[in-house]
């Protein structure tokens, strides 16, 4: 209302500006988890994607009773509903990806990037703006969820898993590496590993494009 | 499993962090100082421990007696969100030590990856109550054991040259993964070991 961002302006800083993994980091946890797979990880992005668009509009439609003490209350209430219907559909319709998310299906409730969206941009804004805004978070996140799960599994399994099709497997491998890959950053601290030097990676594309000063703040602020 | 076991699985060899990669967002942004992650490390003990034994009164008296075990996402953390907003109402109230040691960084625990987690992983392992209890607290305790010797190594940092693009979080990352990668020593061949 009192911004003049257009919708397209909302729906892009998803993407890229305001990614939730790579810039405010708020959607990393817990998902960074899954990323050892690029199959899982398409699976999270789309349940996370769900839940925060049904969370942010269903809190812009609510704004008007939602205020003060039990906001934060309210919110959780929100997204632990929909986590909820969103695991047991899950559970239902798509076992195997239910099986491999494990904990971390039931965890999507505690993801900060909805928590965030849903107090910093649909407590404020009209429906079909928080809508779009929670598209373009979900494409963002899960576009960086699966880079970051396309790198770990390639070099750590020596694999691509993607989701089996008629006559075929679902599973791509990767020459050289199927045989002989490296195993750790298939573990937890491959997690780790391939985040921090993807980051690092971003920061220098972005102090190469802005100008040095500026990106080496704004990544002061972040960290 | 015996309690000991439950105390160093969680402490060292299913650390929180550096295995399950919960709580990632307070162990990079609040371990910049020693001082900030003992304070952060604390206040998650307390939170884990009474998070665990309440999730686990809520799972084993209402939701299963009941039969509406899909409700737990809900519940727990409507029970975390309460309990630690009650914990914030103590700590101004009592206004004292337990205010300026942990009341700083109570609000960062209020919708906490591994908060929940704990609490969902104690009730699938079926612990007893003081089992419960036992995993909370020990996941707490190995939280703040990587949360301090991060801000350990990130205080060392300070001093070294890093270039430009690393600084901050991706050295941060870099190091947790270094860090987990020493963690792996810690498997279950050397619980079976220590134990017998």
């Amino acid at each position: 209302m009192m911004s003049r961002n257009t919708l397209s302006e909302d729906f892009m800083k998803g993407i890229v500006r305001e990614n939730p993994i790579f810039m405010t980091l708020l959607g990393l946890c817990p998902a960074i988890a899954v990323s050892d797979k690029v199959s899982s990880a398409l699976g999270m992005g789309a349940a996370v994607a769900i839940v925060l668009i049904a969370t942010n509009l269903t809190v812009s439609i609510l704004k008007e009773f939602i205020q003060g003490k039990v906001r934060t209350i309210a919110h959780v209430a929100i997204i632990a509903t929909f986590s909820t219907v969103v695991n047991l559909l899950m559970h239902a319709y798509l076992p195997a990806l239910y099986a491999a998310l494990g904990l971390y299906a039931q965890l999507i409730a505690v993801n900060c990037i909805i928590i965030d969206r849903a107090n910093s941009f649909a407590q404020e804004n009209s429906a079909g703006r928080s809508v779009v805004d929670a598209i373009g978070m979900g494409i963002g996140f899960t576009l960086a969820l699966t880079l970051i799960a396309l790198v770990r599994e390639v070099l750590g399994h020596g694999t691509i898993t993607l989701f089996p099709a008629a006559g075929w497997n679902g599973t791509v491998v990767v020459p050289g590496l199927g045989t002989a890959p490296i195993k750790v950053l298939g573990l937890s601290a491959g997690a780790f590993l391939v985040f921090g030097y993807l980051k690092a990676m971003f920061n220098a594309y972005r102090m190469r494009t802005t100008s040095g000063e500026r990106a080496d703040m704004k990544s002061g602020q972040t960290a | 499993m015996t309690f000991i076991g439950i105390i160093i699985t969680y402490t060292l060899v299913q650390n929180l962090v550096l295995v399950d990669l919960l709580g990632l967002y307070p162990y990079v942004n609040v371990t910049r100082k020693f001082s900030s992650a003992a304070g952060i490390g604390a206040a998650m003990i307390i939170v884990m421990s009474l998070a665990t034994l309440l999730t686990w009164v809520m799972y084993h008296l209402v939701l299963l007696p009941l039969g509406i075990t899909f409700l737990q996402i809900l519940t727990f953390l409507l029970i975390t969100v309460g309990l630690v907003q009650f914990l914030e109402m103590i700590a101004k109230w009592s206004a004292g030590a337990l205010h300026r040691a942990v009341g700083a960084y109570l609000p960062l625990l209020t919708v906490n990856s591994a908060v929940l987690g704990i609490a969902l992983i104690a009730v699938n392992a079926n612990y007893s109550a003081f089992g419960s209890l036992l995993a909370g607290f020990s996941a707490g305790a190995g939280f703040l054991l990587v949360t301090v010797v991060m801000a350990a190594i990130r205080e060392r940092l300070d001093l070294e040259w890093i270039p430009k693009p690393f600084r901050g979080i991706p050295i941060a990352f870099i190091s947790a993964g270094l860090m987990a990668m020493a963690f792996l020593g810690f498997d279950a061949s050397f619980l079976r070991n220590l134990l017998g």
